[in-house]
């Protein structure tokens, strides 16, 4: 049975006035952090009902994309359009009546660490919805079963791993049924046979509900044999865009580089730093 | 020159706009008031936390405050004569200021760095974004009804803190100084005043469980989102809430007891 099975009431879903194929589209996007410009005129569609991952180095701002779609950030210049709407002109209202609609897991988990490991997931479902008790309990127990983790229902979110809370934020990801979910990361900290699994999973669920989904990941293989579309970030601007078959055949010394994992190119493995032995010479001289 | 007055400018818009934020963050609060009238159970939970598990402290210091004012009274009171006022002297002091203040100074040091640090690690561990992302507004649902439970509770430690410190108060004074039991509560009975006394405390301690919560969850809310942002969070919590308290203390006094 798939954590897809069995959808609670869905809030009166407005079909977005031209119901274009693009869900997420995002023009011009400029973003900086103290300083430090993270995007600088970024464009980026997502289509609906696609997997489309994104793909980047560490520090790359993956994860600040996925908090600007969300509405969590700010864009200092540019706009995103999730399902037609302006995220940034929205008031809190609808920007919230909009985040119902949009499953995000964090790269952290972000479990709420004083309610246990069904209430985690039952929360979202509690305080949209008012569902019996019976029906709340298969809801969730049904989400646990798909990332294998019904047997752990009354544990703490302090006793999980990485790897089982991971799974745990992505049942509560999906538990309101969204129209497109974020996942920051899923793969990480999780051993081969879960792996497998999950990745089937983000594509079942994908397909099953006809959900979007965006996949931040670094398992350049996993993520690539299940998205249908994928954007190479780097230094605040797009590199590379395709389907998984286009970024095998790309050329360019940057993509081959990132996608088989070479440590020399064009990528630098270090932060911007002074050369390795004058710094140390120079701690020594003090 | 120009570095201190330059150090002085930007400290004053920084306390501008933490004020601004804090401000903002006490409306938000405020907002949400009414949404907790269909989840009274999160109100509780914190009156349990913030108030009862409280109860202990503050009953030990009640205890030895009201024997300490037993005794102080007792020897200021028999140069005049007039030790059967004592209970008088130990209810007024606690009922007008010792109770509230002193109470609220616990409160701040006890529930208050603990919300601080609470607030502070979910906003650390990003549980307060999972709950925007989840379409739940942290500030109604978690930071409300902490304010609510606070203000709540205050009045109540209060009360309890002056009635222990007047047994404790009774104890020295009646018990080990011999002060005559009679005189001792009716004088009490006599001369403290429900209005003048009672409700100028209960207002009291109604402003400082405000104040303490509120800069308590400001604190937590506002904290740099890391390990010594935390730690510095909840000393400002403390410091800030108790020099508070203190100031509000005086302002109150002033405007209920000076005519
Ligand atoms: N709270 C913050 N304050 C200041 N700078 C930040 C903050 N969060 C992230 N950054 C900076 O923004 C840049 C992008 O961060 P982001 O977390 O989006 O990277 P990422 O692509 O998700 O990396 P990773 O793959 O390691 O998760 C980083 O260079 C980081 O230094
Ligand atoms: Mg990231």
């Amino acid at each position: 049975m798939t954590a897809a099975s069995a959808r609670p009431p869905q809030p009166t879903m407005t079909p977005a006035p031209e119901a274009s194929s693009v869900l997420v589209r995002v023009r011009g996007l400029c973003f900086s952090r103290d300083e430090q410009v993270i995007f600088d005129h970024l464009d980026l569609d997502i289509e609906r009902g696609k997997v489309t991952a994104i793909m980047g180095p560490s520090g790359a701002g993956k994860t600040t994309l996925l908090k600007l779609i969300g509405g969590l950030l700010r864009p200092d210049a540019g706009r995103i359009e999730v399902d037609g709407q302006d995220i940034g002109t929205l008031s809190r209202r609808e920007l919230f009546e909009l985040r119902i609609r949009i499953g995000m897991l964090f790269q952290s988990g972000a479990l709420l660490t004083d309610l246990n490991v069904f209430e985690n997931i039952a929360y979202p479902l509690r305080e949209h919805y008012r569902l019996p008790e019976s029906v709340l309990r298969r809801l969730v127990l049904m989400k646990l079963e798909a990332v294998g983790l019904r047997g752990a229902a009354q544990l703490m979110p302090s006793s999980l791993s990485g790897g089982m809370a991971r799974r745990v934020a992505l049942a509560r990801a999906v538990a309101l049924d969204p129209m497109m979910i974020m996942y920051d990361e899923p793969f990480t900290g999780q051993d081969p046979i879960s792996m497998g699994v999950l990745v089937s999973l983000i594509r079942q669920l994908n397909d099953a509900s006809a959900m979007t989904s965006l996949l931040v990941s670094h398992d350049v293989r996993e993520t690539l044999s299940i998205a249908d579309q994928a954007y190479l970030i780097a230094q605040g601007r797009l590199i590379c865009q395709g389907t998984p078959q286009e970024i095998a055949r790309e050329s360019s010394p940057w993509v081959r580089q990132f996608v088989d994992g070479l440590p020399d190119g064009p990528v630098h493995f270090h932060y911007p730093a002074p050369d390795l032995a004058a710094s140390l010479l120079s701690e020594a001289h003090r | 020159m120009i570095n201190a007055l330059a150090s002085l400018g930007h400290w004053a818009l920084n306390t501008l706009a933490t004020s601004g934020r804090s401000l903002l963050l006490l409306l938000g609060m405020l907002a949400g008031l009414t949404s907790l009238l269909r989840r009274p159970r999160l109100v509780l939970l914190q009156i349990y936390s913030i108030g009862v598990l409280s109860i202990l402290i503050v009953v030990v210091s009640g205890l030895f405050v009201g024997m300490v004012l037993g005794l102080q009274g007792y020897y200021v009171l028999s140069r005049f004569g007039a030790a059967e006022s004592l209970g008088v002297m130990v209810a007024a002091s606690l009922v007008r200021e010792l109770g509230p203040v002193v109470s609220a100074l616990l409160v701040a040091g006890r529930a208050g760095s603990a919300l601080t640090a609470e607030i502070g690690l979910m906003k650390t561990t990003e549980q307060l974004s999972g709950l925007e992302m989840m379409a739940v507004d942290p500030v109604k649902r978690v930071l409300s009804p902490r304010l609510l439970g606070g203000f709540l509770s205050m009045p109540l430690l209060a009360a309890l803190f002056s009635a222990i410190g007047v047994l404790g108060g009774y104890f020295v004074g009646v018990g080990l100084l011999g002060v005559d039991s009679g005189a001792f509560w009716s004088q009490m009975q006599a001369q403290i005043d429900f209005s003048n006394d009672l409700v100028n405390g209960v207002i009291k301690s109604l402003v400082f469980g405000f104040v303490v919560t509120w800069i308590a969850l400001f604190e937590g809310y506002d904290a740099v989102p890391t390990a010594t942002g935390i730690s510095r969070a909840t000393t400002r919590t403390v410091v800030n809430g108790s020099l508070a308290v203190l100031a509000l203390d005086f302002v109150l006094t002033a405007l209920m007891f000076g005519d």
